[in-house]
């Protein structure tokens, strides 16, 4: 899971961990690999706590692909079936940050051959023209195979995702429309165009 | 920041002022870009209207068409009436002069409230205030521990009472704290709450009334868009908010919609947040902002950044040295080290007037590592040859290149890049100022000439 600072992944994790569980009846285990945002692990602890999944953390500052690698060992060890792997919040803009985002994604696949097998962006429905820009970014460093619409529950309609799928071919996957647990949808294609007419 | 608004109406100015007489159909062309351009920066449509109606009914009085050089002439009122979107002159906070004064903070989920909370305790810590921070967002899971790390980095106390109590209680108990501890300032983080969530924007509207704030300020997000008008017309009407923070301003977006928030809101930018560290934290400046966008340069922001970190007598010395040709390696290093501090490189190369045309700077990330690069070289001469380069022969350019991890065609380079780079100086000491091919060459070390728009 990647994106901008602030665009809802952590919550997103949570809320894809507890639907996985909850539903399918997998076993979850939740990579805190933004070891940069103060307290990022302790969040994510508390939603896998939610979601009775199990997290592989490390010290504030360590290396999030060792974090990566532990926590694919711990879910091999343990016989998961899904591991999500939370990443920093960063601006795309950041060149160092973001080579530091394909070197965690390059450790997943060394670990675990095929690996990952989504990478999901999340984008901030009340983002303007640049989230164009975040995607295509994004999808060159790390191969994105589509977008969480964060943040639809409010009036923004999240119309820059449809740039998106149209220049980057990146599919909108699902929605989030709120801070629960099952705030947490498909993506209906003929419900957002729908919403977009709406006026 | 801004760049591309800014290439807009670079591009179209530049058309008008090739001209040299303008005509209402000029006028018109350009008003179409500057539309255009604005609202692709995400400048809420209506904002876009009256400032483009406004701006062409200057554009086409007396002033303009009377005037010597017409294009000039649009170029500085586009940048008055963008400096009057953004809010006029700078204004400054608020403070009581008695007993604490209260800064409470507001805005949508992930807009960098916490952040921007410690971000400004620092920035009036700096200033010599004693900061104190209210932890009142109850519902993010480790939204207290966050604010207490970052809290605690940038020397402020923070008042928390776990996430049982009722955010409102908790305010009013810190607002109780801070008087008994006599604190200048206490800083009141909230949770972050959709506009149309009328639970917590009551409860928000309750903070304030319990905290009576002397300021209020709305956290936006820099890459927001259309919908940015909306959720400040919300946040105006339940805590009356008296001023904006624009955060991850860093970023590559134009910022457009945050602008637009002041002409729906009649509310001033007060702050603008461009980084990840505590410190990538400073005052708005509406008017340098909006010679920026035209690509005049945001030079006093600059000189204010440079003034901060270079040491006065460090700077005499170096001017000695420029005048009298002693500019060493070693003098290189310490300048590079010098300008490092200021923050990306790639950030300052924006603020330098006339940079925002040359692409391939602009396109060129400045690469941080190569930087380093250049500091381990250096580090790995001598004293001697730090001083008097012309002693490094074919032998020692190659221990230099074994100890600082590099090759002999890294070390060449950097020699070569020296060499103009003094050259440059000492045109420069005796009053010429390069031209900017010249720069651009010694940043390129030898790459083809860039070329470069000439007006």
């Amino acid at each position: 899971m990647v994106g901008v600072n602030g665009t809802g992944k952590t919550t997103t994790i949570g809320k894809i961990a507890s639907h996985l569980s909850g539903e399918f009846g997998l076993r979850v285990v939740l990579a805190a690999a933004d070891t940069y945002r103060a307290a990022a692990a302790e969040q994510l602890a508390e939603w896998a706590d939610r979601a009775g999944a199990e997290l592989i953390r490390s010290e504030p500052g360590g290396d999030p692909g060792a974090v990566a690698f532990d926590a694919i060992d711990a879910a091999r060890a343990r016989g998961a079936d899904v591991v999500i792997v939370d990443t920093a919040g960063r601006l795309h803009t950041q060149g160092n940050l973001m080579d530091e985002l394909g070197k965690v994604r390059r450790v997943i696949g060394k670990q675990l051959p095929g690996a990952p097998h989504e990478t999901l962006i999340s984008i901030d429905a009340t983002t303007g023209q640049n989230g164009l820009r975040q995607a295509k970014v994004f999808a060159d460093a790390v191969a994105v195979d589509g977008v969480v619409l964060t943040k639809l529950d409010g009036t923004a309609k999240g119309g820059i995702v449809l740039a998106i799928a149209s220049e980057l071919e990146i599919p909108v996957k699902l929605i989030g429309t709120g801070e629960k647990l099952e705030d947490l949808r498909p993506f209906d294609p003929t419900e957002f165009a729908n919403a977009l007419l709406a006026g | 920041m801004f760049d591309q608004l800014s290439d807009r109406l670079q591009a179209t100015l530049s058309e008008v002022r090739a001209r040299g007489k303008l005509t209402e159909s000029d006028v018109d062309a350009a008003m179409r870009e500057i539309r255009l351009a604005l609202l692709e920066a995400d400048v809420n449509f209506r904002v876009v209207k009256a400032f483009t109606k406004e701006l062409k009914e200057r554009c086409l009085g007396s002033e303009v068409l009377e005037s010597l050089d017409p294009g000039q002439q649009v170029v500085k009122i586009v940048n008055e009436e963008l400096t009057g979107l953004m809010g006029g002159s700078g204004r400054e906070l608020a403070f009581s002069s008695s007993g604490p004064t209260v800064i409470l903070m507001a805005g949508l989920q992930g807009s960098g409230k916490t952040t921007a909370c410690a971000k400004l305790a620092q920035h009036l810590a700096k200033g010599g205030k004693n900061v104190a921070l209210a932890a009142c967002d109850v519902y993010r899971p480790a939204a207290v521990d966050q604010l207490v790390t970052v809290g605690g980095r940038a020397g402020a106390h923070v008042y928390e009472q776990g996430t049982d109590a009722d955010p409102v209680e908790i305010a009013a108990w810190a607002l109780d704290r801070a008087r008994e501890d006599d604190r200048d300032v206490l800083i009141v983080d909230t949770a972050g709450r959709l506009h149309v969530d009328e639970e917590l924007m009551a409860e928000l509207a309750r903070i304030r009334k319990r905290t009576k704030p002397h300021d209020v300020l709305l956290v936006v997000d820099a890459m927001t868009g259309q919908d940015a008008v909306g959720v400040a017309e919300s946040f105006a009407e339940a805590a009356e908010f008296d001023g904006v923070v624009m955060t991850k301003l860093d970023g590559d977006a134009r910022g457009g919609a945050a602008l637009s928030v002041k002409a729906v809101t009649g509310k001033p930018i007060l702050f603008a947040s461009t980084g990840e560290k505590l410190d990538a934290f400073e005052a708005f400046h509406p008017d340098r902002m909006a010679s920026r966008i035209l690509g005049m340069g945001d030079v006093l922001s600059l000189i204010e950044k440079a003034e901060e970190q270079v040491d006065q007598r460090q700077a005499e010395d170096l001017q000695k040295k420029l005048e009298d040709d002693r500019f060493t390696l070693e003098d290189f290093l310490q300048q590079m080290r010098q300008v490092r501090k200021m923050g990306p490189l790639s950030g300052l190369i924006g603020m330098l007037p006339g940079m925002g045309a040359m692409k391939q700077l602009k396109g060129a990330e400045v690469d941080e590592g190569e930087l380093d690069r250049v500091e381990a070289i250096i580090l790995s001469m001598t004293p001697e040859e730090r001083v008097n380069p012309g002693v490094i022969n074919g032998s020692r350019r190659k221990r230099i290149a074994h100890g600082s991890g590099t090759r002999v065609q890294h070390v060449n380079q950097l020699l070569k890049q020296f060499e103009q780079m003094r050259k440059l100086m000492r045109q420069m000491v005796s009053g010429n100022m390069p031209s900017p091919e010249q720069l651009a060459q010694m940043g390129g070390g030898g790459a083809p000439r860039p070329r470069v728009r000439r007006r």
